[in-house]
C-alpha cells in the first residue's frame, strides 16, 4: 500500500474532507477540532476506547444527529466531487443520506420481507417499476453475498434470518441505492466469530465499489480490513495514518499504548 | 434497615429451613393468586347469570325467531322477539363511531409519536386523556343538544333522535383510547429501527408509515379492537341521542335503538321481574357479550400472529 496520506494529494483522490469539525450534544463538546480525510474507494477505520466519540463522528457523515434536538455541528465535512459542506444548514440531511448509507451495530431489518428490506431505499426514492426493483435487489443481495442463501425465500420475513444473515441483509439494503460512502458502526459487535469473518470479507470486497468508514472496537479487525486508521481519544483525533503505520510505528505515544493494549 | 434485621446470614454448618420466611412467601403467593382468581370468578358468574336467564327466555322464544324476526316489540301486545333491529342499530352507530375514531386516533398517534416535539406531546397527551375522562352522559347530551341541531342545519329532514349524531359523538369519545394505545405501541418500537429507515433517506412520514406502524402492528390492532369493543358496548350516548325505538335500518339518518340502549330502557322501566319482557334483556346482554367476545378473540389472534418482533 502506498502512503498517500500526506496532504500533497489532489483533493479528487479524497472522497471527503473533514475540516475543523466540532460537535456538541447540547453543551457537551463531543468532537473537538477534527481534521481528517476519507480516501476514495478505501477503507478507513475509526478506533479508540469507549466514549471517545468515534460513533458520534461516524454519525456526522449522514447527519444522523439531526434526528434529535439540541445537537449542533461546527466546521465542515466536504463531500467530493460536489465540493459541498454536507453539514451546511442549507443541505437537506435526507439528500445526504441518499448518497451516504449506513450499517448499524445491531442488525436492524425492518418488519418486512427480505425483498422489501432491500428495496426499501429504492421505494422511498419513489422507484416503483418492478423490473428495476427486481434487478437492484438481486445485485445488492449478490454484492452482500446473501443471494444464494435467500433467493428461494425472498418474500419471507427478514426476522427469520440468522444474526449474520440479517447484518448482510442490512448491508444489501445499504448497497441497493448505490451509495458513495458506506458507514459501518461496529457492524460485527453483535455477531459470532464466523459471521464476523464473513462480514469482514464482504467489507473488503466492497472496497472496489464504495468508500468505507468503519467504527470498530476490535483492533485486529481494523488491522485486517482497513487501509487507513484514525485513533480517537476523548473526542479528539489523536493520530491518523496508513493502517500499517498506525499499527507498526505509531508516532504518538498514546496511540501506541492503546494499540499495544496498555490501556483502553 | 429494619427489614433486614431478621434476615440472618446463614453461618457455616447451620444450613436449614426458615419456617417464618416460608410462611410469609406462601401468604403473599396465596394473596396474589386469590386476587387473580377473583376477577376470573366474577367473569364466570356474569356469564353464568346471562346464560341461565337467557335459557328461560329461549324456552318461550325459539332461537330461530330471535335471530331472524325483523321486529323487536317485546313490550307490545303483538310481541316479536327479533334481535336484528337492535343489532342493526348497534352496528350502524358503531361503524360511524369507528369511521371517526380509528382514522383520527391513528393520525393523532402518528403525530404525537413521530412528529410532535417533546413539549407538545407532554401537553397534548394529558388533554387527550381528559377527553376520555368526560362522563359519557355528558357526551350523550352533547350529541342530542349540540351536534344534532348542527347536523339539522345541513340535513333539515334529520330527526331529533338519530344514529348519525350519536355515532359521531361516540367516535370523538373513543379517539383518546385509540390514539393513546396506538401511540404507546408506536413509541415502543426501538429507535434503531427508525434510525435504519432514516439512514436510507426516508422522511419522517415514510418512516412512520412504512417501518414504525408495521413494527407496532400488534399493539395497534389491540388499540383498534379496544375501540371497537367500546363502540359496541357504549350505552349512554346512544340511549340519549339515538332514540330508543328498535328499528331495523342501515340508514344513519334514522332513529334506532342499540342493544345497550334497550337494556337500559327495560332496566329502568317497571316490567315485573320474571316476565318474558324482563327476560329479554338477558338474551340481549348475551348477544352483546358474544359480539364483543368475537372481537376480543380476533384481537388475541392478531396479537399472537404479529407480536412485536423487532
Amino acid at each position: 500500500m502506498q502512503d498517500n496520506s500526506d496532504k500533497k494529494n489532489e483533493p479528487r483522490q479524497f472522497k471527503s474532507e473533514v475540516k475543523n469539525l466540532n460537535f456538541y450534544y447540547g453543551g457537551f463538546n463531543a468532537l473537538k477540532n477534527i481534521d481528517m480525510v476519507l480516501h476514495d474507494k478505501k477503507i478507513t477505520a475509526l478506533i479508540g476506547p469507549s466514549g471517545c466519540g468515534k460513533s458520534t463522528f461516524l454519525r456526522c457523515f449522514n447527519r444522523m444527529h439531526d434526528l434529535y434536538p439540541g445537537n449542533r455541528y461546527e466546521g465542515e465535512i466536504i463531500l467530493y466531487p460536489d465540493d459541498v459542506n454536507i453539514l451546511a444548514s442549507n443541505v437537506d440531511p435526507i439528500e445526504v443520506r441518499m448518497r451516504i448509507s449506513m450499517v448499524f451495530q445491531k442488525p436492524n431489518p425492518f418488519p418486512k420481507s427480505i425483498y422489501e428490506n432491500v428495496a426499501y431505499g429504492l421505494r422511498v426514492r419513489g422507484i416503483k417499476q418492478r423490473a428495476i426493483l427486481d434487478e437492484r435487489v438481486e445485485v445488492a443481495l449478490r454484492n452482500s453475498a446473501l443471494w444464494d442463501e435467500v433467493k428461494d425465500r425472498l418474500h419471507h420475513l427478514a426476522f427469520n434470518l440468522s444474526g449474520g444473515q440479517q447484518q448482510r441483509l442490512c448491508i444489501a439494503r445499504a448497497l441497493a441505492t448505490d451509495p458513495e460512502i458506506l458507514l459501518f458502526d461496529e457492524p460485527t459487535s453483535a455477531l459470532d466469530p464466523i459471521a464476523t469473518a464473513s462480514i469482514e470479507e464482504l467489507i473488503t470486497d466492497l472496497k472496489s465499489k464504495v468508500t468505507i468508514l468503519i467504527v470498530t472496537h476490535n483492533m485486529q479487525q481494523a488491522a485486517r480490513v482497513s487501509d487507513y486508521t484514525a485513533y480517537m481519544y476523548l473526542g479528539e483525533l489523536i493520530e491518523f495514518n496508513v493502517t500499517d503505520t498506525i499499527f507498526i510505528k505509531p508516532k504518538n505515544k498514546q496511540t501506541e499504548d492503546y494499540i499495544t493494549g496498555r490501556f483502553g | 434497615m429494619a427489614e433486614e434485621s431478621h434476615i440472618k446470614i446463614v453461618p457455616a454448618g447451620k444450613l436449614g429451613y426458615s419456617f417464618r420466611r416460608h410462611l410469609r412467601e406462601r401468604f403473599i403467593e396465596t394473596f396474589l393468586f386469590m386476587s387473580a382468581v377473583l376477577s376470573v370468578a366474577i367473569m364466570l358468574a356474569i356469564i353464568m347469570m346471562l346464560v341461565k336467564e337467557s335459557f328461560i327466555f329461549f324456552q318461550h322464544v325459539s332461537i330461530w325467531d330471535f335471530l331472524t324476526d325483523t321486529q323487536w316489540t317485546p313490550l307490545f301486545d303483538d310481541a316479536h322477539y327479533g334481535i336484528l333491529p337492535l343489532v342493526s342499530g348497534t352496528v350502524v352507530s358503531s361503524l360511524i363511531a369507528l369511521l371517526v375514531a380509528l382514522p383520527l386516533g391513528t393520525i393523532i398517534a402518528i403525530y404525537l409519536s413521530e412528529f410532535a416535539p417533546f413539549t407538545v406531546r407532554e401537553v397534548a397527551k394529558p388533554f387527550l386523556e381528559l377527553l376520555g375522562g368526560v362522563p359519557t352522559v355528558v357526551y350523550g347530551y352533547f350529541a342530542l343538544l349540540f351536534v344534532t341541531p348542527l347536523l339539522q342545519a345541513i340535513f333539515p329532514e334529520l330527526p331529533g333522535f338519530n344514529l348519525l349524531s350519536a355515532g359521531l359523538v361516540m367516535g370523538i369519545m373513543i379517539i383518546p383510547y385509540v390514539s393513546s394505545m396506538t401511540e404507546d405501541a408506536m413509541r415502543a418500537v426501538p429507535m434503531n429501527l427508525r434510525e435504519g429507515s432514516y439512514a436510507m433517506g426516508a422522511t419522517r412520514f415514510q418512516t412512520a408509515i412504512r417501518v414504525v406502524m408495521p413494527a407496532a402492528f400488534s399493539g395497534i390492532a389491540a388499540a383498534y379492537i379496544l375501540g371497537i369493543s367500546r363502540a359496541v358496548g357504549e350505552t349512554m350516548v346512544v340511549a340519549i341521542a339515538a332514540g330508543m325505538q328498535p328499528n331495523l335500518t342501515w340508514n344513519p339518518m334514522e332513529p334506532a335503538a342499540t342493544i345497550t340502549a334497550y337494556i337500559v330502557q327495560v332496566s329502568l322501566g317497571d316490567l315485573p321481574h320474571g316476565s318474558i319482557g324482563y327476560q329479554t334483556i338477558f338474551a340481549a346482554g348475551l348477544t352483546l357479550l358474544l359480539i364483543t367476545l368475537v372481537f376480543n378473540i380476533i384481537g388475541h389472534v392478531l396479537r399472537k400472529r404479529y407480536r412485536e418482533i423487532y
